[in-house]
């Protein structure tokens, strides 16, 4: 084995390798880097997208503090993180236990995965098209308010009362959301040691103490990535919120993606929407930082 | 791995009466099997009304059975929004984004995870940063960028945009997949004389191909459902993809309930026959990505 040329592998690391990230440099450039930073310019303006944006420095910022609207948007974001991780992950958690521990086991796996192909269909469909879907069973003259009358419920316009819209927005986003963690959850039982459930058996230990000893310990990485990634989607969701109520009724329902592109596209106050949505990305990157730091403390402690 | 688990499987259902204790089973069965049928309510309503006549529905409302099984409403709808044309922007676009955003990932990931270049965990950070971002904070800039090349309300522009937000994603996976490639191979092709590029796709490529596959499927897939940015972007007839053309008619007059049901249903099903077809990839895929 001619050893030169082994060490002349190893002695050139990174060298010549850059070449290989230029069309990955230029495209980011253009497509990420240089409007990220024209959107933050643009945060510090007063523009209507025609003519030239006037500086006004911080103004935006300290009128987004003021503006109630605003704040309404990020509370509805605290229900979208309510609907589409808290829920989603409890119910996802005990779904997938189940299915995997009872369901698998004693009706074979092919039921199994049915019902787990199930509740991930509401997950293959492009959200916008469950939003129009959903939003016209809600609608006064859908068949929601069909079966409530059948059954002797009265009608009621769920979207339309401000009461009603955001828990209905949620319930869509639930039924959206579920299929998710059950189907990673899954995937991650498979790779718990059978022999841990067992033993838990032999010992007596009932499904719930089995549940809370074996399966939430040993999946918890999967845990940790589906509420990250289920976290950063409530804090971005915008399609359902355009199909379902458009932000309404009355702003009940808008969201942070929303008010900014509303802003930006239907009032032409272009410098507010982009503070709206720098606003966004500072609460997206801390909310994910804190997660990836939360995480690593919890796996030195486990280790 | 698997067959360990398979085998271990069929030895436990060998010793079937511990599995056999009393009704709770069948009561929990009956529970899990009622919630998955809530969640399929909202398509069987659908599927109901999708294929009802206009005076049926109104005749008789959107719980009752189908009078006759009628074609009209998907009839309508595939007209009134000439669906060949958006299936093939859709094709078009999420596959294009698919292809370009593989090869773009695998690039960038070559000269991270391999080449090890100098500050590559600066840069792997980046693509993770650029990964959070949400599309709100580009799309002015984008917009305006777009209107001033010429590029606005053409599939081009949401090609290129999706290419590169996908391979942040892609990027960042497929790095740390190559983080671990294995060294003897690599110095196996140098010493046979293969130079870097060589290398890379007479090597590296074939040895990662089902992670490539899964990153081509889900691109696809992704780029498919998208709708903030095509909305914005693509503004006609011509441009629109399958899920702008069910939204841009939402609040149509129309639009009556049989047409939405039969345009719902006409919008799903691609969709629909993606994840029966890609099923295995993708569970794997999900489950890769999760490890990661």
């Amino acid at each position: 084995m001619p050893s030169s040329t082994l060490s002349r592998v190893k002695a050139r690391p990174g060298r010549g390798y850059w070449w290989y990230l230029l069309p990955g440099a230029v495209a980011f450039t253009v497509v990420v880097a240089v409007p990220f930073a024209a959107n933050i310019y643009l945060s510090l303006t007063k523009w209507s997208g025609i003519g030239d944006p006037r500086f006004v420095g911080l103004d935006n910022y300290t009128r987004l503090l003021h503006d109630e609207v605003f704040w309404t948007s990020f509370r509805n974001t605290a229900a979208m993180v309510i609907a589409m991780v808290v829920v989603p992950t409890l119910v996802g958690l005990v779904l997938s236990a189940t299915l995997f521990d009872v369901i698998g086991r004693r009706f074979g796996p092919k039921a199994a995965s049915f019902l787990r192909a199930t509740f991930y269909l509401p997950q293959v469909l492009p959200v916008v098209v469950a939003g129009i879907l959903w939003g016209w069973l809600l609608r006064p003259d859908g068949a929601v308010n069909a079966l409530g009358e059948a059954i002797g419920f009265g009608t009621h316009d769920w979207l339309g009362d401000p009461g009603t819209a955001l828990p209905m927005v949620m319930l869509v986003m639930i039924w959206v959301q579920i299929g998710y963690p059950v189907v990673i959850f899954m995937a991650a039982l498979q790779r718990v040691d059978p022999d841990l459930y067992e033993a838990a058996e032999i010992d007596g230990a009932g499904w719930w103490s089995r549940f809370t000893a074996i399966t939430l310990p040993q999946i918890r990485p999967e845990t940790f990535v589906v509420t990250l990634t289920c976290t950063i989607a409530a804090l971005k969701v915008f399609g359902p919120v355009w199909a379902l109520t458009r932000g309404g009724p009355n702003n009940a329902t808008t969201v942070p993606s929303y008010f900014a592109y509303n802003a930006f596209f239907n009032k032409l106050q272009v410098g507010y929407g982009a503070a709206v949505a720098t606003a966004l990305t500072l609460v997206i990157v801390a909310v994910s930082i804190g997660f990836l730091k939360a995480q690593r403390r919890a796996e030195e402690e486990a280790s | 791995m698997t067959t360990l688990t398979l085998t271990r499987a069929r030895a436990t259902r060998r010793d079937p009466d511990r599995y056999k204790r009393g009704v709770a089973r069948w009561v929990v069965l009956a529970l899990v099997a009622f919630t998955a049928a809530l969640v399929l309510v909202p398509f069987a309503v659908m599927l109901m009304n999708a294929f009802k006549s206009p005076a049926d529905y109104s005749g008789n409302g959107p719980l009752s059975w189908p009078e006759s099984f009628q074609l009209d409403g998907l009839k309508t709808y595939w007209t009134q929004v000439r669906f060949e044309g958006k299936l093939l922007n859709s094709i078009v676009i999420a596959g294009a984004v698919a292809v370009l955003g593989v090869v773009l990932s695998l690039l960038n990931a070559y000269a991270l995870g391999i080449g090890r270049v100098r500050g590559r965990l600066w840069i792997v950070a980046a693509f993770l940063l650029a990964n959070m971002i949400p599309q709100e904070a580009l799309i002015y800039p984008l917009y305006s960028m777009a209107k001033a090349t010429g590029l606005y309300n053409s599939r081009l522009s949401v090609i290129i945009i999706f290419t590169v937000i996908q391979s942040a994603f892609g990027t960042y996976l497929l790095a740390s997949v190559l983080g671990t490639f294995p060294k003897a191979l690599l110095e196996a092709a140098a010493l046979d004389g293969a130079g870097r590029w060589t290398t890379l796709w007479r090597v590296v490529v074939p040895t990662v191909r089902p992670t490539l596959s899964v990153l081509l499927i889900f691109f696809f897939i992704w780029t498919w459902n998208e709708f903030f940015i095509p909305l914005v972007m693509l503004v006609d007839n011509s441009t629109q993809t399958v899920p702008l053309a069910l939204a841009s008619l939402q609040g149509d007059r129309l639009m009556d309930a049989t047409t939405t049901n039969a345009g719902a249903l006409i919008s799903l099903l691609p969709t629909v026959v993606f994840f029966l077809i890609f099923q295995r990839t993708l569970t794997r895929g999900v489950t890769a990505g999760a490890v990661k």
